[in-house]
């Protein structure tokens, strides 16, 4: 009975276009209003679920897999969010960004240990469920990895979904305990001024972090959206460092030593400093700039007609609240303010939207973030003056996105 | 006039103790033999290296048998990066950072060789090996010579060629300044 009918409104529209096309034919071949009653209006539904999952009609919503080295180490490389296909701030947890270094470590939480040592009074260990008993708070806050957007600096404009450019980049609400009481705990020994967080995978993954910011915005978060940390965000720990590299949002942390100075860990050196054009290179560039990115439309996506069309994007900053987001039809000539839609929080995403008429013309988009502090995002060429030829990281440039007369959209460095 | 300041008084005493009480100090101190086994971050004056010491000419073995199949033949790279060469192509069109040519300090390859590497069985290697290891890539572009054997003291002195092209840029730069 129900399979009969699965296929019904469909098949109904079909008929009901033709009917328009036909000019009355359906009516005189006598479909009757009964037939245009959705099928699911007559049919019992699925039961209820244990987890909920996407609907199978939204199978293609899934991040952007690229594994580094797929033969010696699958686990190494990321995973981008599919910004293109999402709306809104928040990053599903299933779909935030994943970057790893050798793989998500198999933890069980009951076995799993902080450390927290080296420049303190006492050296202390939690486990878990200690941790678990610590006051909470929560706050949301996006972690992008400083190596997002990168192919820009690439030459040649990837012709790719800003998912594939931008995605490196996520959302979440994040609920833990202040690292500060912890760290306080332990109690801080007057010369430490650098601490070493660790993480518990295959790379021991670790990064220095000046102690001061550290103890007064760090968070142990344990919980992401409401849940607990997915295995691949770092269950059942994770340091979280609102609007800082997202390199040294340590996954899976199980250890902090309090220190005089950096470690110089290797990805602090030899990844994630900024070669300039003087051969110099610039370490310890921890927060993530003030940047947007037009996400409607994108390279992938077809503006369908002249007339009304809402651009809109993600911008965010690692120095705080986002204050204006301005956008260009026509390569910067006129900029136009963007409404900030929902709330505008410190070192998370905001979503922008504008009406746009569009005449049907090629048209240049752009957007332009500044955060509450006056960082403005720069043009790609400012940005590539300062640093050295294929040089990644902290690439905040503004995204020029070319809508073809025929609709269609490409990447193009202005 | 005075009954709102009487009441603010009165509401901070009780505010006051509840802060005294803010965390449940479940922190205990760490068994010591983990504490040891953990603690595996060298910094780049060397404290926390290990005992042990290794050759050149061990270290080429160890890098034939465990790194050669992703990191290629001396170091020259592929499928992973590339660790040896390029020293003095950082102001050049096409900058090559490699080990050799970008790492500041030697420590931090001893402090990445032992926790991370190889990619198939990191925490592996032992501390001699791990010497070994560096005094062989270091050798490969004469930063030791061939017959360089790197231990605790020995490896922190190891000058590399781009130990002064880094700036640190938070210290240099106040966060609130941004």
């Amino acid at each position: 009975m129900a399979g009969k009918k699965n296929s019904g409104p469909l098949h109904r529209r079909h008929i009901l276009r033709a009917g328009l096309a036909g000019a009355g034919a359906a009516v005189s071949s006598g479909v009757v209003a009964a037939d245009f009653v959705p099928a699911a209006t007559q049919t019992p539904g699925k039961p209820m679920s244990t987890y909920g999952v996407p609907s199978p009609h939204e199978a293609n919503v899934q991040r952007i897999v690229g594994a580094a080295y797929p033969v010696a180490s699958p686990g190494t490389g990321s995973s981008r969010t599919p910004l293109h296909l999402l709306d809104g701030t928040i990053t599903p947890a299933g779909l935030h960004f994943e970057r790893h270094h050798n793989g998500i470590p198999d933890i069980d939480a009951s076995t799993h240990r902080l450390l927290i040592h080296g420049l303190v009074t006492r050296a202390l260990e939690f486990t878990v469920d200690e941790l678990l008993r610590y006051p909470r708070t929560s706050r949301i806050a996006f972690i992008e990895c400083a190596g997002n957007s990168g192919v820009n600096g690439a030459p040649q404009p990837p012709q790719t979904t800003a998912g594939a450019i931008h995605g490196l980049l996520s959302c979440s609400e994040w609920t833990g305990v202040k690292l500060g009481l912890l760290l306080d705990e332990a109690g801080i020994d007057s010369r430490a001024a650098w601490m070493i967080a660790e993480g518990s995978d295959a790379a021991s993954l670790s990064r220095s972090i000046p102690l001061a910011q550290a103890r007064e915005v760090g968070i142990l978060a344990l919980f992401q959206n409401g849940e607990r940390l997915r295995p691949e965000q770092g269950y059942p720990l994770r340091l979280l460092m609102p609007g800082w590299e997202g390199n040294l949002n340590i996954k899976w942390l199980h250890r902090i030593k309090l220190t005089d100075g950096p470690v110089h860990a290797r990805d602090e050196t030899s990844k994630y400093s900024q070669l300039q054009p003087n051969g110099i290179a610039r370490q310890f560039d921890l927060i993530m700039g003030a940047k947007s990115v037009i996400i409607r439309p994108s390279v992938g996506m077809t503006v369908p007609a002249a007339g009304f069309y809402e651009i809109s994007g993600l911008a965010w900053s690692g120095h705080g609240r986002i204050a204006k987001v301005e956008v260009t039809m026509n390569g910067g000539q006129t900029w136009k303010e963007a409404e900030l839609t929902g709330p505008v929080l410190p070192q998370a995403t905001c979503r922008f939207r504008l009406p746009w008429e569009w005449d049907g013309k090629a048209a240049l988009l752009q957007s332009r973030a500044t955060d509450e502090k006056g960082n403005t995002q720069p043009t790609r060429a400012a940005l590539m003056a300062q640093r050295a030829p294929g040089q990644i990281y902290h690439y905040n440039a503004i995204q020029s996105w070319q809508v073809m007369s025929d609709g269609a959209v490409r990447n193009v460095h202005v | 006039m005075f009954k709102p300041l009487v009441v603010a008084v009165a509401l901070a005493l009780p505010v006051q103790a509840v802060c005294a009480a803010e965390t449940p100090h479940l922190g205990k101190p760490p068994n010591p033999e983990l504490l040891k086994a953990w603690d595996i971050s060298i910094p780049p004056e060397g404290s926390g290296l290990p005992p042990g010491r290794g050759s050149v000419v061990e270290g080429a073995a160890i890098y034939e048998a465990q790194c050669v199949m992703c990191h290629g033949a001396a170091g020259a790279g592929q499928p992973a990066d590339r660790l040896t060469g390029g020293i003095g192509s950082l102001t050049s069109p096409q900058p090559v950072k490699t080990v050799a040519s970008y790492w500041p300090y030697a420590t931090t390859l001893f402090d990445y060789i032992r926790r991370a590497m190889p990619i198939s069985a990191p925490r592996s290697l032992t501390a001699p090996e791990v010497y070994a290891l560096c005094a062989y890539l270091l050798s490969i572009d004469g930063i030791v010579p061939k017959s360089a054997v790197l231990d605790a003291k020995s490896l922190p002195k190891v000058k590399m060629p781009n130990r002064g092209g880094f700036i640190n840029v938070w210290n240099s730069s106040s966060a609130e300044s941004k």
